[in-house]
């Protein structure tokens, strides 16, 4: 696969994920695209630069492990697992997103795609997964690292937090998480459901190294994973500041896009946009 | 029957510390009861693969996941009713849907926390775990099923759930064939009806039916040690020469062994039955014995329910 550190060409992946996602949940007519498109740079630096991964060879044991903790956000894993080539995640059939016996399921489902660390769906214990995937490489002596993508109102749930407190009293420094804050969760605003402020105090007060790149920025958010990789001793979670419906004008900051799936006109305009 | 000298918690964690060197991929994992599940056994003599979390169960559930993953064999302890409750939604969400090989063991099962009362009573643990898909349900009878149900759910690919009593109980199996996953043991031959018991009440079960054979009533006596998946075929071979069957399990009577025991009679060859277990309420404080008695679980109460089934009274 092209990995690559070259600014203009993650840009130009990023572009063709977002399309990608646009047209999967409007062909599908459901989905949730709005934290899709939230994610899609941190998703891509990740497997196109961060990670240590070879789509040829899933199953290799010194990979390094990504968890999408937010399933819900399936589209974006989706079409960057399909962008790097992985054999069970065909870009032909990315458009049948949801559809009765697609191995794109509505989250993120190992059944149908062997590929995937974890199904996921359930919000709140991706975290606590990763941690055990990150106890599981110190106790064997392996540098692999594990990555998780938390939501923002995810982490509402309280089990992230028994895992926050896990992770720093046992020094978890190879798994790195990223928050994904676009700020909008199903019900609204974030700050008019639940709060999250102080966000980053909340989490330098459980023990963890704090980053907090600009998540639509890939060099702030290279920058970021290489900051996590040098810290030592702690684990180190990614605040990474989004825009939910990034990259397309409507969706942008919309609460509505977090679940509802674009009409085929509205796929029309967003396509446009992301020509 | 007399009691052994050491509880079944006691027995499971020896066994942790008898497993550890043949088994190096296994972890052990508790949140906080370590002093009371014995883990602290396993903790003390292997810290580098002990992890207590302290009370955070969802957290103990999915970190074990996590390490599944990558080739551990973690083994998750706490009461049974936390893991199958405060942890139903790990448990059902990653564990079982990664299909992963966890070992859920669920101690102070049953009433056996009886003087903590009702709010630390393990009942409904069978019936949500074996409503898990992918999910086995082992239900030890004693020490020596318990040793050997972690022996063998070690060797499965899947999650098992093993259920444990906080309490001593009367050793059966010392001198019988190891238990195995999936299949019933039977315990006596008989043709005028088929109890199935599991867990603590089968020396009960075993008991009453020796009363019964002095009274003229002979008793096909099925231990189900596996409830999920339940051995269907000795099941069926049984029931298809009695008739009846009364099952028996210190289990609220709502999804446990009686429930899995009448899916597959109501299908496949129905018959009269009857269910010794814990009615649909919650129990108190109080000695286990004396508690399991007053709860419906008793060697008096099994043989008298299999009277009315086979004399044809209603219960």
């Amino acid at each position: 696969m092209r990995k690559t550190k070259d600014l203009a060409q993650l840009q130009a992946i990023a572009r063709g994920v977002r399309r990608h996602i646009v047209e999967m949940t409007g062909a599908a007519k459901s989905g949730h695209p709005g934290g899709s498109l939230s994610a899609v740079e941190t998703l891509v630096t990740l497997y196109f630069d961060v990670m240590n991964h070879d789509p040829a060879n899933p199953r290799w044991a010194d990979r390094d492990r990504f968890i999408l903790s937010k399933g819900h956000a399936a589209p974006v894993l989706y079409a960057v697992m399909a962008e790097c080539g992985y054999a069970d995640t065909p870009v032909d059939q990315l458009n049948t997103l949801r559809k009765l016996g697609s191995v794109y399921q509505g989250h993120p489902d190992r059944r149908f795609i062997p590929s995937l660390e974890a199904s996921t769906g359930s919000l709140g214990q991706g975290l606590s997964v990763a941690i055990g995937m990150g106890l599981a490489a110190r106790l064997d002596g392996k540098a692999w690292r594990t990555y998780v993508v938390l939501g923002d109102g995810e982490i509402q749930e309280g089990q992230i937090w028994e895992a926050a407190m896990f992770g720093a009293f046992h020094k978890v420094d190879n798994v790195v998480a990223i928050v994904d804050y676009n700020r909008i969760q199903l019900d609204g605003f974030v700050k008019d459901i639940m709060e999250l402020e102080p966000l980053a105090d909340k989490w330098r007060a459980f023990g963890w190294q704090v980053v907090e790149p600009d998540g639509h920025d890939i060099a702030s958010l290279q920058k970021a994973f290489a900051e996590a990789a040098a810290t030592k001793g702690k684990p180190t979670v990614l605040i990474a500041h989004t825009i939910k419906g990034k990259g397309v004008s409507f969706m942008e900051n919309n609460p509505k896009f977090h679940g509802v799936a674009p009409t085929p006109a509205e796929v029309e305009q967003a396509l446009k946009e992301l020509a | 029957m007399a009691a052994a000298g050491i509880s079944m918690r006691e027995a499971f964690g020896q066994a942790l510390v008898g497993l550890a060197g043949s088994h190096p991929e296994m972890m052990v994992l508790d949140a906080d009861v370590s002093a009371s599940s014995r883990t602290v056994l396993f903790g003390k003599q292997y810290p580098d693969r002990f992890f207590n979390v302290g009370v955070a169960e969802a957290n103990m559930i999915d970190i074990a996941a996590g390490m599944a993953t990558c080739g551990l064999r973690p083994v998750v302890n706490t009461f049974a009713l936390f893991i199958t409750l405060k942890g139903a939604d790990q448990v059902r969400n990653i564990v079982c849907y990664n299909n992963l090989p966890v070992v859920l063991a669920g101690t102070y099962a049953g009433l056996s926390d009886s003087f903590d009362g009702a709010s630390h009573q393990s009942v409904l643990d069978v019936a949500i775990m074996r409503a898990m898909p992918n999910m086995t349900v082992v239900v030890p009878a004693d020490n020596v099923e318990v040793r050997q149900a972690l022996e063998a759910a070690l060797r499965r690919d899947g999650p098992t759930y093993i259920r444990i009593c906080r309490n001593p109980t009367p050793v059966l199996f010392e001198d019988a064939a190891p238990l195995e996953i999936g299949r019933i043991r039977k315990l006596r031959d008989g043709a005028d009806l088929t109890i199935a018991v599991c867990g603590i009440p089968t020396y009960m079960a075993i008991e009453a039916a020796g009363r019964l054979a002095a009274a003229g009533i002979s008793v096909d006596l099925l231990e189900v040690s596996t409830v999920k998946p339940i051995d269907e075929a000795a099941l069926l071979e049984s029931v298809r020469k009695t008739g009846k069957v009364l099952t028996v399990e210190e289990h609220t009577v709502v999804g446990g062994l009686g429930g899995a025991v009448a899916e597959i009679l109501g299908r496949r060859a129905p018959a009269r039955m009857d269910f010794v277990g814990v009615p649909d309420c919650f129990a108190e404080s109080g000695p286990y014995m004396e508690l399991l008695s007053k709860y419906g679980i008793s060697t008096q109460e099994i043989e008298s329910r299999a009277r009315q089934l086979v004399e044809g009274v209603a219960a």
